[in-house]
């Protein structure tokens, strides 16, 4: 374990320490130690490679520009901007409800979260309240959204790894079952645009709780088996402990967020911090890794995924009735007081926020988002640096990136 | 052995060479037979390349849980009445074919600045030497297509030089991913040729010969009428075989070893510059060279095509030799389906730290075998077992050391 004060964003990086050596004497090299003088002429010249923005394991059309010396990485400079869609100006220039739609291609994996995290700075801007039934739907619907994400993760970056698709498989036959429970419920399995200010758009029957309760119960037994399948793996512990180490100074100061920031031990979670909705209500727990390596983020995710099933079993227990929707709440031509507001979730990869500034139009003056997976990305090159080119995948696997998000 | 050596079904596919050759003078004779081994070689294992990969897709979908190719069938089946049940898609047996088709009509794509040569070279030096390394292998009784004295080294060697091909073609290709994956493919390939060879050098001291029909006759018997005189079945045969088994998945560039071609690392490796027929040839290559290292490894370590009891030799040996090869095949199979690849460093401490000593230790191991013959069997075994799992678990140890589950704690 590298120690904090190694890796900090300074201005020219030293390279990261790399993995631990002693903790794998065997199977594991300490990468670090590799890196050589750049006009060493003994070893030759550096090879640039551009991997992506088609390649296939940089989870949409990311770039990576990085120097090998051999196989090892000595300088990578991440490209995004190949998705760039113009997000926050189309939102200043709509409508606030207008929006709502385009927050869910944000991160298209996690389109409940976004709308809340959207509704929840308009409500804030508006001194909106949001009735009761609404508050426990919007949780639920985040928590199954946390574990459709995070088994989505852990599938794709046993993909990275080279397991050929057996978990990935295993994976998306759970995550089927979420995105057909969010289709009966909103129309649409990726694109929900179920949230609204001041509440929800659909009312969900008692038949569709019912299959939400029957999906959390049977969840587990899924999780077992993909850890008996993957977890104790011998070339899974061979390759992700000691990988992409994270010093918890590095992550604070980058201004991590989500499951990255709490692999790397810090404890922060905005459902506790802030106290958003009704989660000060129920107990969950906050898994937190000690190492901040790749297996640390792997199993973080993992243990997030049981803490929200133990939340989503006592909260599917006391559901009101009620009305889904405040009924003064204004949709259609909102127009705010003049001010600003931050909305701010804990996403499942990280504080999903937006920022708006209301001049008291009907649009927003200003719209910002601040997408959780934008900022985590930042920290790419300090991962990478030193490890082998193979790690640097599995590194950028278990960042977790929506490029729909990092690029908007 | 007499009545079942002289079955129509065992000697049917002599006979018919015969019937064919015969009428031919001495010497043309001879070519007429060499030619009819080719074909048959080029056709039986052609055709089993076409439908391996129907069966690799198909057992990778139902380990995947979904169902594998299943839609494309052939023309006019849907018609035959004993088929009219399947709609014209026969359990997508048609895939191959239709594989086969897309792939030859595609555009052969040759980047500008790679080397022709080398580019065209490569597949076809490939496939070439995949292909030669079949003349050895006994498929059955008195079919093997070439009978030669150091018929092992001769397969090896040929094998060793589709190592050269690819090199060829991430060189060739001037790509750079082409380039770091033809690195990879020459650091690993050598690596592992030299557990893969000294794995079976056990057999080859116990048999006392280097011919292929000669190691599969030393194991034609049985001890005491029911257990095969198999290689595998003793402690230094069976851990020469699970070596050479392990070695043959990294030769053939297979998961979790596939690492010249990773697909999430190096795109396709070396073969990125490839497209259209060329790279039909490469897998081709592939698939027949995994199928060459498994018939190698029925060969050496599982009788060849003996029967595993006497009383079912009637079954002809071909039949014998096919049942084990296809096991060995879908043992690759279930391994590509179910692990994640190594990282390059990793892939060389196996086989230099793990896999070479141990090849050494069984060695040993042979020669106390071979030198206790004297004493009871039970007592050798336990012996020569103990020798080779000894090193084995301390190895092992060594090398896996800290590899544990970690315990997390949790914030309130």
């Amino acid at each position: 374990m590298s120690a904090p004060s190694e890796n900090s964003p300074s201005a020219v990086r030293p390279p990261s320490s790399g993995a631990d050596p002693s903790a794998f004497p065997g199977l594991t090299s300490a990468p670090g130690s590799n890196i050589r003088a750049v006009n060493d002429p003994f070893h030759g010249d550096l090879l640039e490679v551009s991997m992506g923005p088609h390649h296939p394991s940089t989870h949409g059309v990311f770039r990576m520009m990085v120097t090998l010396d051999g196989e090892v990485v000595v300088k990578l400079k991440p490209v995004f901007g190949y998705l760039h869609r113009n997000h926050e100006k189309l939102g200043e220039n709509t409508t606030y409800l207008a929006s709502m739609p385009y927050t869910d291609r944000l991160d298209y994996l996690c389109s409940m979260t976004n709308n809340w995290a959207y509704a929840l700075a308009v409500e804030k801007l508006a001194g909106q309240p949001v009735p009761e039934r609404a508050e426990y739907i919007r949780l639920i619907l985040a928590e199954l959204t946390r574990l459709l994400n995070h088994v989505c993760l852990a599938g794709f970056l046993l993909q990275d790894c080279g397991a050929s698709g057996t978990p990935l498989m295993y994976a998306f036959r759970e995550r089927e079952k979420i995105l057909d429970l969010f289709e009966s419920l909103s129309g649409s399995r990726m694109m929900c645009n179920y949230q609204r200010f001041g509440g929800c758009r659909i009312d969900p029957s008692a038949e569709w709780l019912d299959r939400v309760r029957a999906l959390v119960a049977g969840f587990p037994r899924f999780l077992d088996e993909f850890e008996r399948l993957i977890t104790g793996n011998e070339i899974m512990m061979a390759r992700t402990p000691g990988v992409g180490c994270l010093s918890p100074k590095l992550a604070i100061s980058a201004g991590i967020t989500g499951p990255m920031l709490r692999a790397a031990g810090v404890d922060y979670d905005l459902r506790k911090v802030d106290g958003y909705g009704i989660y000060p209500r129920y107990k969950f727990r906050v898994p937190l890794g000690a190492h901040g390596d790749t297996y640390d983020r792997y199993m973080i995710r993992v243990l997030e995924m049981r803490e929200s099933l133990g939340l989503l079993e006592q909260v599917m227990k006391d559901i009101p009735g009620g009305p889904i929707m405040d009924p003064k709440a204004k949709l259609r031509g909102l127009r705010p007081k003049a001010g600003e507001a931050y909305g701010r979730i804990e996403g499942p990869k990280g504080e999903i926020g937006f920022f708006l500034i209301s001049d008291g139009s009907p649009n927003p003056y200003r719209y910002r988002v601040r997408p959780p997976s934008f900022v985590n990305l930042t920290v790419l090159e300090d991962l990478c640096l030193g490890h082998t080119i193979a790690d640097a995948v599995i590194i950028l696997g278990s960042i977790d990136i929506v490029l729909g998000e990092v690029d908007r | 052995m007499s009545a079942t050596n002289d079955a129509f079904l065992e000697t049917f596919p002599v006979t018919l060479r015969d019937a064919a050759t015969n009428w031919l003078p001495a010497p043309w004779n001879w070519l007429a037979q060499g030619l009819i081994a080719v074909v048959a070689v080029l056709a039986i294992f052609g055709s089993l390349f076409a439908i391996l990969t129907l069966v690799e897709r198909k057992a990778l979908g139902r380990v995947q849980n979904r169902p594998g190719p299943n839609r494309t069938g052939l023309p006019y089946t849907a018609r035959l009445p004993w088929l009219k049940f399947t709609e014209g898609k026969i359990f997508g047996l048609g895939q191959p074919m239709a594989d086969g088709i897309k792939m030859l009509t595609k555009e052969d794509i040759v980047p500008r600045e790679a080397d022709q040569v080398l580019h065209f070279i490569a597949p076809v030096a490939m496939l070439a030497m995949s292909l030669m390394t079949f003349a050895v292998i006994p498929f059955g009784r008195n079919l093997v297509p070439v009978e030669l004295d150091a018929s092992v080294l001769y397969f090896f060697a040929a094998g060793a030089a589709t190592e050269l091909a690819v090199f060829m073609a991430g060189w060739g290709s001037r790509n750079k991913f082409a380039l770091l994956a033809a690195m990879r493919a020459l650091a690993q390939l050598i690596s592992y040729e030299l557990p893969l060879i000294l794995s079976f050098v056990p057999v080859v001291m116990i048999a006392g010969s280097l011919s292929t029909v000669g190691i599969v006759a030393a194991q034609s018997s049985w001890h005491w009428g029911f257990i095969p005189h198999w290689y595998v079945l003793t402690p230094w045969g069976f851990a020469g075989f699970l070596i050479f088994m392990v070695s043959a998945l990294a030769e053939s560039n297979r998961s979790p070893f596939d690492l010249p071609e990773a697909e999430s690392e190096l795109i396709a490796g070396h073969l990125t510059e490839y497209s259209g027929f060329k790279y039909a040839l490469f897998f081709m290559a592939e698939y027949l060279g995994m199928t060459a290292l498994s018939g190698m490894a029925v060969t050496l370590f599982l009788g060849g095509w003996n029967a595993p009891l006497p009383f079912l030799q009637f079954i002809p040996s071909y039949v014998w030799f096919a049942v084990k090869l296809l096991t060995l095949l879908m043992g690759f199979i279930w391994i590509r389906a179910t692990l994640p690849r190594l990282r390059m460093d990793q892939l060389m401490h196996l086989s230099w730290k793990f896999l070479v000593p141990l090849c050494l230790v069984n060695l040993a191991n042979t020669t106390v075998w071979h030198l206790t013959a004297s004493l009871p069997l039970a007592v050798r075994w336990l012996l020569c077992a103990v020798i080779i799992v000894a090193p084995f678990t301390l190895i092992g140890r060594s090398l896996t050391k800290g590899v544990a589950p970690r315990t997390y704690r949790y914030a309130e």
